[in-house]
């Protein structure tokens, strides 16, 4: 039941254990379209709400793979191909010297692809997200913790979640309007 | 997982953090320094120095830019004055950032959460500092992009089988991956710098800079996950970086230079010193910010603990290169212990031996690395110290070489001074204005250690939907 002007409703949480409960339940209840909120990270409250695995560390073994190879390359194209110079007949493709710029790139492409990367896949940055139209949610980076579920969720209903998540004993429930 | 329950540790260690802090006492504490602490006196005039002596620094650059390096003392044989000894100095600090912020995190190391933020700006500005130099000694500064590969009119590339090429992409790698790495740090502080103030502006300015961050728990997820991909990164990174600045050294054959002990050895001094300026900075500005039940006893502590323990890898380092200058019999590395023991420069060796090997013994003492004051003293002395290891390896080895007919001595002019001791005030100044302007201590970092973080709850019944 999706409510255009609804984006979903929100729990409030004072402790990081009732936090993880409410998750688990909610999910235990069908619930799959949720996201939850804390302070620091807590990685029983992503599982509690079944987000398992993230691809950074693919996209962190890509971007290194290309600035290996990459860097290799351009060293050997330089100087094999672009620009050779014969110097008392010594080899051309010296591999060991090109060894250092090319773990440097490794590690440089490496990095940054998991920091970018990490940032596409979290949807950062965004000007604008729902959430914060509850003017409570400023604590969720101070020390409360949030449990949202959306109003795209199938089991989503107005009335029925609000009942649902009271009885999660949250400090309070909230609309989020969209 | 284990959770940090380091909080709670015996009478013997100091606490990570004083017992008694909540959340919410913790984001105020450090939030506040930056929201709502008024601008002290002593903040400005502390700036306002830091700031004179950048100016003079403005000053001499210019003043090199327009005249050239004859400016300043360097002529051959002494080809690599005070730029270069300045340059292996600043990186070596900026070494201690990146180890705290990456190999602490690599073995769990929880104490590291409360110093990791300011000893990663350290790195930043002090590997600023560094990359200043070898771009003035360049000559011609403002083609320093020729280091670089790309395509140009001169269908020319640089060469890859020098060491020199090989510190311009460790150096700016380590720049990079230091830079994205202290900022990844700081998304979650400037989000909750954002939720914290009710100014307008600032509130605008933290929002941008966080990115819409909302301390989802899929974001906290991934954001792990890349956090930790950078640390294992970083980690060889560091190590590789110092050993690079050695290769410099140590593929040339001038004596002295040419050793294998270098890279670990130079490593090992760049941790040393580096602890040493953590300790500088950590030191008054817990006392001047009372943060002292956050950067405790137990952070000073171990690090100088640190400091001794590399300090005496430095000794190793000292005494098997004097080892190797005997057993090696080559006369040149032998006339290069009678000149480094007796030859013109003789003081800066005996001073690098006092300040380096004898004044950090202290550290031995329990009484010694609990006194901050005293702590602080012998910090400074192994700067001094580790500042004179790179005088004695670059100048003494070049001044008397092969030939005595290039033999020659080194006179540092003015402008080499004013530009070494513009870049402290650089330096400086960059943490006065840090130290205001964003959370010193990463927040969100600090939460992980108080005991309401430890998660009790058990693990649902497996309910994979993968």
């Amino acid at each position: 039941m999706k409510d255009p002007k609804i984006f979903g409703l929100m729990a409030e949480f004072d402790d990081v254990n009732s936090a993880i409960t409410a998750a688990q339940s909610a999910y235990s209840a069908g619930y799959r379209k949720m996201d939850a909120y804390s302070p620091f990270p807590v990685e029983e409250l992503s599982e509690a709400i079944g987000f398992h695995k993230n691809g950074v560390a693919l996209i962190c073994l890509i971007g290194g793979l290309l600035g290996c190879t990459g860097a290799f390359v351009l060293q050997w194209w330089i100087n094999n191909v672009s620009y050779p110079i014969n110097i008392g007949g010594r080899p051309l493709n010296s591999w060991p010297s090109f060894i250092i710029v090319t773990f440097e790139m490794t590690i440089l492409f490496s990095g940054l692809s998991a920091v970018f990367g990490m940032l596409a896949l979290n949807g950062l940055p965004m000007p604008y997200h729902p959430v914060f139209n509850v003017p409570r949610f400023e604590a969720a980076s101070r020390d409360k913790f949030f449990l949202v579920i959306f109003s795209s969720d199938i089991h989503y209903d107005g009335t029925g979640t609000r009942q649902f998540l009271e009885g999660l004993n949250p400090v309070s429930v909230a609309e989020v309007p969209s | 997982m284990a959770k940090p329950t380091e909080v709670e540790v015996g009478e013997q260690k100091a606490p990570v953090i004083q017992p008694g802090h909540t959340f919410a006492s913790l984001t105020d504490k450090i939030g506040n320094i930056v929201l709502k602490r008024p601008i002290t006196g002593g903040w400005i005039f502390g700036l306002f120095i830091c700031f004179m002596i950048l100016q003079w620094f403005l000053l001499a650059v210019c003043w090199l830019f327009y005249k050239g390096v004859g400016v300043w003392g360097v002529n051959i044989p002494v080809g690599w004055g005070f730029a270069i000894v300045n340059f292996v100095w600043w990186i070596g600090i900026g070494h201690a950032g990146t180890l705290i912020s990456a190999i602490l995190l690599l073995l769990r190391q929880q104490w590291r959460n409360s110093i990791n933020r300011f000893a990663e700006a350290m790195t930043l500005f002090a590997v600023a500092c560094a990359g200043m130099f070898p771009i003035f000694h360049l000559g011609r500064p403002w083609l320093f992009y020729w280091l670089f590969p790309y395509p140009n009119t001169m269908t020319y590339w640089p060469n890859f089988r020098s060491p020199l090429v090989w510190d311009v992409f460790a150096v700016t790698t380590y720049l990079t991956i230091s830079l994205v790495f202290w900022f990844v740090g700081l998304i979650p502080d400037l989000a909750t710098m954002r939720d914290q103030t009710s100014n307008k502006a600032l509130k605008f300015v933290f929002g941008a800079a966080a990115m819409g961050w909302r301390n989802s728990v899929r974001h906290w997820n991934r954001y792990e996950t890349a956090y930790l991909l950078l640390g294992g990164l970083a980690t060889p990174l560091v190590l590789s970086v110092h050993t690079v600045v050695s290769f410099d050294f140590s593929v040339g054959i001038v004596p002295g230079w040419h050793t294998t002990i270098f890279p670990p050895y130079f490593v090992a001094g760049a941790i040393y010193s580096g602890f040493a300026m953590v300790l500088v900075l950590a030191i008054p500005i817990r006392k001047f910010y009372g943060i002292e039940d956050v950067i405790t006893m137990r952070h000073i502590e171990n690090s100088a603990m640190v400091m001794l323990a590399t300090g005496w890898i430095v000794a190793y380092g000292y005494a098997f290169e004097a080892f190797m200058n005997w057993f090696g019999g080559d006369k040149y590395e032998t006339f290069l212990r009678w000149n480094r023991l007796h030859g013109p420069y003789a003081w800066s060796y005996y001073m690098l031996l006092f300040t380096n090997l004898v004044v950090p013994q202290v550290l031995w003492f329990k009484k010694a690395r609990t006194n901050t004051v005293l702590l602080f003293f012998v910090s400074l002395d192994v700067l001094v110290g580790m500042w004179l290891e790179r005088f004695v390896i670059v100048i003494v080895s070049l001044s008397r070489d092969f030939v005595n007919s290039s033999f020659g001595q080194y006179y540092p002019t003015q402008w080499d001074w004013a530009i070494f001791i513009g870049t402290l005030g650089f330096f400086s100044a960059c943490m006065f204005l840090f130290m205001r302007l964003l959370p010193a201590v990463s927040i969100s970092e600090l939460k992980t250690l108080l005991p309401q973080a430890e998660v009790k709850v058990e693990h649902a019944e497996e309910v994979h939907d993968l």
